[in-house]
């Protein structure tokens, strides 16, 4: 199979390869991301900071959290505080690539009884903000429903792409097949740990962006380390075009302005989360939005 | 196998796979460490100083080859033969030190200073720690709070052998929460720490690594077992959580036409009842710590509680060549309930002198209560008893109401003692047609 090289983005047509689930791989198609509506989508949300001179700053948020409304009011306070790209939280039971606070999040939402359909209607409901959303989530939610049902309710919800965590690029190919067809870029993930030749792997498989790991660890518990850092964004520029975003270890306007002096965009999750969760649930869209405003300030700050 | 190469024809042919099960799902943070234990598991097999230092180790620290026993009184019970593979007389107590002294060896081969692991009945954390006493590493070990309560005997012994024991308090407080806390420490820590996975599980290549490590129950079994009996058994049992004592004590024996090899999972009140880890009979394919298996999901890929008396088999997943085996037909896997484990556990005691843990009780009660039917008279098995069962007594006196006597709680008289207690309640006990006095 080939897998598209750089920036360059092939068309990849509605009638998408057929990949996984027993179906046989026609060499001859492409699968990428890159095709994609909501490929496109993201990156005009990247050009558009880019024009501003600044990193796109996208906020995590775990859907339904604290409650349905409440969640509702949240990702709006983020988009109108200045985020430019919104992640939304699928939760889920086991989720190791976090740390306690969406951990906690996760389990508030599942005890809460709102479940993966609730979830992406309270997404589909988030059509008036004009960004693009991502679906954050673990390879078992997408799974569980298969991958090309999961895709096509996310499709049917208005989000752009899908991060998933658990998914490395070497388990990837059925995924991605489901994605292209209906129209959905996938973000990986990059390490500092990464070989370059899975950095390579990642930068031809990922659409949207690449998402650089700014720390060894889970979400939301350590600082980042600058240098190392700065050393995986180049690195991971080396085998791709598309914008490198940094993500785990960013918390407030000082790391957000840090990160956005060497990349394309910054990503804060466990933070804005903390800020929706504490507190009363009737002023967490305030919380939120001034939370979102000072790292909109910092992703501006490229002194 | 990347994306770079092209695809095989089938996910059957890829490595780290069986069938359709297995592979690598994990962050993208741990792709180094992996690929670094596939080398450093590749270089020592190939090198025979690895080979004899294992050997050695297993023979004279870990107390190798095990007995294989004829249990007489207990064949006579169960109307079959009954050889028991001693797994519970070997160090620590049970079978898992037969991987973690091989991953320890690995451990230093990768010049990792420390290891971490996660325990359910605290037998693998007990085994962990001990070993990185013997090699001096450091150890910090993931258990569920609820499984400190349960089996708090382990608890002390980790303490005792230097390691750190860190009690779990999210989702369920078992095994599958410390599994997912050993995982977060790792992606944190990789550059300085081997994860030690106690079972067949995991990303690859750990369900292959633990069942080369654990396959000398077997090869040993195979041996004794035409040496001491003649020809090969009709079937080979083991229970079932991750599956490491039984993948163990079938891999050598796959091979082997006519060898039934039949895994007890755990029925915990009854498979359906909601509340049981029996994984194989009621769980569907699913991704979960690391590899493709089965696991108990529900219809949003939410993972299940699982519930089981013994804290070894509480959990809601199950080693992907398991469930390999399951879905080639080469494996039979079957479920005996908590009230059948503590059958088994105290038939063991009382007919053989041999305080069995939970976990290979399950395995006897299964046996006791359905092996004739199952096998036919006469027939000649080989159950691994994996471990011993001084750890449970606690646990097992407070479930079945001790100063009533343990036969009482298997009957109907509920003033046994904890109503809380779920074996004692002589309603659910109906439901599952074991009657009041069932127990000899």
């Amino acid at each position: 199979m080939t897998v598209p090289v750089g920036g360059e983005t092939p068309a990849v047509g509605t009638g998408a390869p057929a990949v996984g689930n027993g179906t046989p791989v026609d060499g001859e198609r492409r699968i990428s991301g890159r095709g994609t509506r909501g490929h496109a989508r993201i990156a005009e949300a990247f050009a558009r900071a880019r024009a501003e001179d600044r990193a796109a700053l996208i906020i995590y948020l775990t859907a339904a959290y604290p409650d349905v409304a409440t969640s509702h009011a949240c990702f709006e306070a983020a988009v109108e505080a200045g985020a430019d790209v919104l992640e939304v939280g699928i939760p889920f039971s086991d989720p190791m690539m976090d740390g306690p606070v969406i951990q906690a999040a996760n389990q508030h939402v599942l005890e809460s009884g709102v479940g993966v359909t609730g979830q992406l209607e309270l997404v589909a409901g988030l059509g008036h903000l004009d960004v693009p959303k991502l679906a954050m989530t673990y390879v078992t939610i997408a799974d569980t429903r298969g991958y090309d049902a999961f895709a096509a309710e996310l499709a049917a919800s208005d989000v752009s792409g899908v991060i998933l965590p658990d998914l490395p690029v070497s388990e990837a190919e059925p995924w991605l097949g489901a994605a292209a067809r209906h129209e959905l870029a996938t973000v990986f993930l990059a390490s500092s740990v990464s070989t370059d030749a899975r950095l390579a792997a990642i930068g031809r498989t990922s659409s949207g962006w690449v998402y650089a790991a700014g720390l060894l660890g889970v979400t939301g518990v350590n600082a980042l380390v600058g240098e190392v850092t700065r050393e995986l964004v180049e690195r991971v520029r080396t085998h791709t075009d598309l914008p490198v975003a940094v993500g785990i270890g960013v918390k407030d306007r000082d790391s957000a302005a840090e990160v956005a002096r060497f990349a394309d965009g910054v990503i804060v999750g466990s933070a804005v989360v903390r800020a929706a969760g504490m507190g009363e649930p009737a002023t967490a869209p305030e919380r939120v939005g001034a939370l979102v405003r000072e790292l909109r300030a910092g992703v501006a700050d490229r002194r | 196998m990347s994306i770079l190469t092209p695809p095989p024809e089938t996910i059957a042919a890829r490595e780290g796979y069986f069938g359709d099960f297995g592979g690598q799902y994990v962050p993208e943070a741990l792709s180094g460490a992996l690929s670094q234990l596939v080398d450093a598991w590749g270089d020592a097999r190939n090198d025979p100083a690895f080979e004899a230092e294992l050997d050695d180790l297993r023979r004279n620290y870990g107390g190798r080859p095990t007995p294989l026993y004829r249990a007489g009184r207990l064949s006579e019970e169960a109307g079959v033969e009954v050889w028991l593979k001693r797994e519970d007389l070997a160090h620590t107590g049970s079978h898992k030190l037969n991987n973690v002294v091989g991953q320890a060896l690995l451990t230093r081969r990768m010049g990792k200073p420390r290891v971490i692991a996660e325990t359910g009945a605290g037998q693998h954390g007990v085994a962990t720690a001990t070993a990185a006493a013997l090699f001096g590493l450091e150890c910090t070990v993931y258990m569920g709070a609820e499984d400190c309560r349960r089996q708090r005997l382990n608890v002390v012994r980790m303490q005792l052998l230097g390691a750190e024991v860190v009690p779990v308090e999210s989702g369920t407080r078992t095994l599958k929460d410390a599994i997912n806390e050993a995982m977060r420490d790792w992606v944190t820590n990789v550059d300085s720490t081997h994860y030690l996975i106690g079972s067949a599980m995991g990303p690859h290549p750990f369900p292959t690594l633990v069942r080369e490590l654990q396959k000398v129950i077997s090869v040993e079994s195979r041996q004794q077992f035409a040496a001491q009996a003649g020809g090969v058994p009709d079937a080979v049992i083991a229970c079932v959580g991750g599956g490491s004592n039984a993948i163990g004590s079938f891999a050598d024996w796959i091979e082997v036409d006519g060898v039934e090899l039949i895994g007890i999972e755990a029925a915990g009140e009854g498979v359906g009842s909601g509340r049981s880890a029996a994984t194989i009979s009621e769980g569907r394919q699913a991704v979960l710590h690391g590899s493709r298996s089965i696991a108990l999901v529900d219809d949003d890929g939410q993972v299940r509680p699982a519930h089981s008396v013994s804290a070894g088999l509480d959990y809601p997943g199950v080693g992907p060549e398991h469930a390999h085996l399951a879905a080639s037909g080469r494996g039979t896997y079957l479920a005996a309930t908590d009230e059948e484990a503590l059958f088994g556990f105290r038939r063991t005691s009382e007919l053989e002198g041999i305080i069995p843990a939970l976990e290979p009780a399950h395995a006897v009660g299964w046996l006791l209560r359905h092996g004739r039917a199952h096998l036919g008279d006469g027939a000649r098995v080989v159950l691994t008893m994996s471990g011993r069962g001084d750890k449970d007594v606690d646990e097992v006196v407070e479930v079945a109401g001790w100063d009533v006597g343990v036969d009482r709680a298997f009957g109907a008289d509920t003033a046994a003692g904890g109503a809380d207690v779920t074996v004692a309640d002589p309603a659910r006990q109906g439901e599952q047609g074991v009657a009041p006095g069932d127990a000899p």
